[in-house]
């Protein structure tokens, strides 16, 4: 390897040699001038590296047409869909099922008549299909008496069970004790697509947060443009604090869409101070924003990241109330699924848009989010990677 | 050491096991442009990235343009122009947007529009990064460097995948940032490159300088090519140094 032509490699006190200017040909010189030191000025608003670092970010998200529609369009398709399979409750009759022929004919006579009944064939090989499959609710066998076959543990199979017995018994001529006085409310904003809407806002506020932050970290840092950005003089918190604020400025696009659509499509009453719904939503998106900045403080890969996200994400859908109410599970877990920042989000959102709740009301849920905001945050600008 | 743009004593760092640099000693003076030379896994890159301060040497010296990382990193960060192996910037956004947002980190330099005549991308201002050619992305990849008007410039393997008329171009470039007074330290694996850029050239090969000196004297050091079918290159002098045996990696 050492070669005796050459000088041990003492390199300080070198005298500088003269080498010959070399001649470029064949390229016109262009002007590397002394720099004039006006025409741009950090201090003006544009040329702040927080203003420039959020504006770089937005316009990386708005350029990529299928981010802009997972956050736009999807929760709309979501919420339409939801609305057609899920229609309003009230008028939905239970479906009864009969035997087809002479055996029946009584039974379906008399049930005919009644509000609220419809009735379908059902033969008997295929009874527990049907049923299963939800087709029909109850199924009425012609015995004496009748014989009922539902599913108790469904709730409109016990709906079906005693909508037919007060029809049957009545028929048979048991006598009313009275007749109450029946006064039906539409109680707006108790529809399922109602108490849905602020879910699905809050499953949006939680998933683009997440998503959009990591994901840009993640890729900035495989192309090695993290490490290129602290190479400047870049304040490090300033990158991670841009991320952040890009994110806010879509935010009341995505909150308001979902919202005037549901109002517009569904007529859904919307009770809530707007200034209430924005400070709910933006507290919200600053701290899954953060969530998801934590994640993508090592993660080197687009593997890695989605891995994480959807280890996060997945126990929240369930559990927090998105598209069944978190009261289902048992007591013994309330207090968990509560400290979580998506049961808080949409929690604080369902009481300000359905109830009408102001800030103080929801004061509790923004708590709850303020320290999943705060503790990830920080945890993060310790823990990240810029290589 | 204060009249030196950069200079580092005993460098030392190692992965685990692995040496990536071994008691490096080195000094780049104001106003030249020193080029590092080695084969892949010399430790050149990693040379350079302790002195650029993004990564700390187990131990050693560093001082560039008289401060050191530890005391002075902000206010080194302002004066330095730092070009990295395999950056990619960001594809969605125009060579004017990339630009703006590195000019916003300094708190002086130069105007966007003499970064884009510098590097001659004025016609493809509003293009985004991820349509411009290799050529032209490096020459982005420099102006982002210059934005601060750097006193001291670290290129990481400024033409590695250009095609011969890039090259020169950014070839040109450097002459241009020299002959104000700049300070340029390289590394590369073109020895033409080093040869016709550099004042003088240091050796690596497992995180030791094996050779320095100027181009031209280390070629005459050589003596004549045991092959003569042509005259003596710099390439002849590296692969003297460094063997003909592939290297991994």
């Amino acid at each position: 390897m050492s070669d005796p032509n050459v000088d041990p490699p003492v390199v300080s006190g070198f005298s500088r040699t003269s080498l010959d200017p070399p001649v470029v040909s064949g390229f016109s010189r262009t002007s590397f001038d002394p720099p004039v030191v006006s025409g741009f000025s950090r201090t003006s608003f544009t040329g702040r590296p927080l203003v420039q670092l959020t504006l770089a970010r937005m316009r990386e998200f708005i350029r990529e047409p299928e981010a802009v529609f997972w956050t736009f369009g999807f929760p709309i398709v979501v919420s339409l869909a939801l609305a057609l399979a899920f229609p309003s409750r009230a008028d939905r009759p239970v479906a009864v099922g009969l035997y087809p022929g002479a055996a029946t004919e009584s039974l379906r006579s008399t049930l005919k008549g009644s509000h609220g009944i419809t009735i379908r064939d059902v033969r008997p090989d295929d009874e527990r299909r049907a049923l299963r499959e939800g087709e029909v609710n109850i199924v009425v066998v012609p015995t004496t008496p009748p014989t009922y076959r539902f599913d108790p543990a469904r709730e409109e199979s016990r709906l079906a069970r005693a909508v037919v017995d007060d029809v049957l018994k009545r028929a048979a001529g048991r006598p009313e004790p009275w007749t109450a006085q029946e006064q039906p409310q539409e109680v707006a904003g108790s529809r399922y697509i109602d108490w849905f809407i602020p879910g699905l806002i809050g499953m949006g506020i939680m998933s683009n947060g997440m998503w959009g932050i990591g994901f840009g970290i993640v890729q900035a840092r495989m192309r090695k443009l993290l490490k290129r950005m602290v190479a400047s003089p870049m304040r490090r918190s300033e990158y991670l604090l841009a991320q952040l604020f890009a994110r806010m400025v879509f935010l009341p696009v995505e909150v308001l869409l979902p919202l005037i659509f549901a109002v517009v499509a569904f007529g859904m009453p919307v009770n809530g101070s707007a200034v209430t719904i924005t400070v709910v939503a933006l507290i919200g998106a600053l701290s899954f924003g953060a969530i998801g900045l934590l994640l993508a403080s090592r993660a080197r890969t687009i593997e890695a990241i989605s891995g994480l996200m959807n280890l996060v994400m997945l126990p929240m859908w369930i559990v927090s109330g998105i598209f069944f109410s978190s009261a289902n599970f048992p007591a013994a877990v309330q207090p968990f699924i509560h400290a979580l920042p998506l049961t808080a989000l949409i929690d604080a959102l369902r009481a300000v848009i359905l109830d009408g709740a102001t800030l103080a009301g929801v004061r509790s849920e923004l708590l709850v989010l303020t320290i999943w905001g705060v503790v990830p945050f920080f945890t993060s600008l310790k823990l990240f990677s810029w290589r | 050491m204060t009249g030196n743009a950069v200079s580092c004593a005993q460098l030392r760092k190692s992965y685990g096991d692995v040496v990536a640099v071994a008691d490096l000693t080195l000094s780049v003076q104001r106003g030249e442009c020193f080029g590092l030379l080695g084969p892949n896994g010399a430790g050149k890159t990693t040379t350079i990235e302790i002195l650029e301060g993004l990564l700390r040497p187990d131990a050693g010296e560093v001082e560039v343009l008289g401060l050191r990382w530890a005391d002075d990193g902000p206010e080194l960060r302002q004066r330095l122009g730092i070009q990295l192996q395999e950056t990619q910037l960001a594809d969605k956004l125009t060579v004017e947007e990339t630009l703006r947002l590195f000019r916003s980190f300094y708190t002086r330099g130069r105007t966007i529009e003499e970064l884009l005549k510098i590097v001659e991308l004025e016609s493809k201002r509003t293009s985004r990064v991820g349509r411009l050619s290799g050529g032209q992305k490096q020459r982005l990849s420099l102006a982002c460097a210059l934005a601060g008007d750097p006193d001291l410039l670290f290129l990481d393997e400024p033409t590695t995948g250009l095609d011969p008329q890039s090259r020169r171009q950014l070839w040109m470039l450097l002459e241009q940032f020299r002959s104000r007074g700049g300070t340029i330290l390289m590394t590369t694996h073109y020895m033409d490159e080093a040869e016709y850029l550099c004042d003088r050239v240091a050796v690596v090969d497992q995180g030791r300088i094996i050779a320095h000196g100027a181009p031209k004297e280390l070629i005459a050091r050589l003596g004549q090519p045991k092959v003569t079918t042509h005259h003596g290159t710099l390439e002849d002098v590296f692969m003297a140094l460094t063997g003909r045996h592939l290297r991994d990696e």
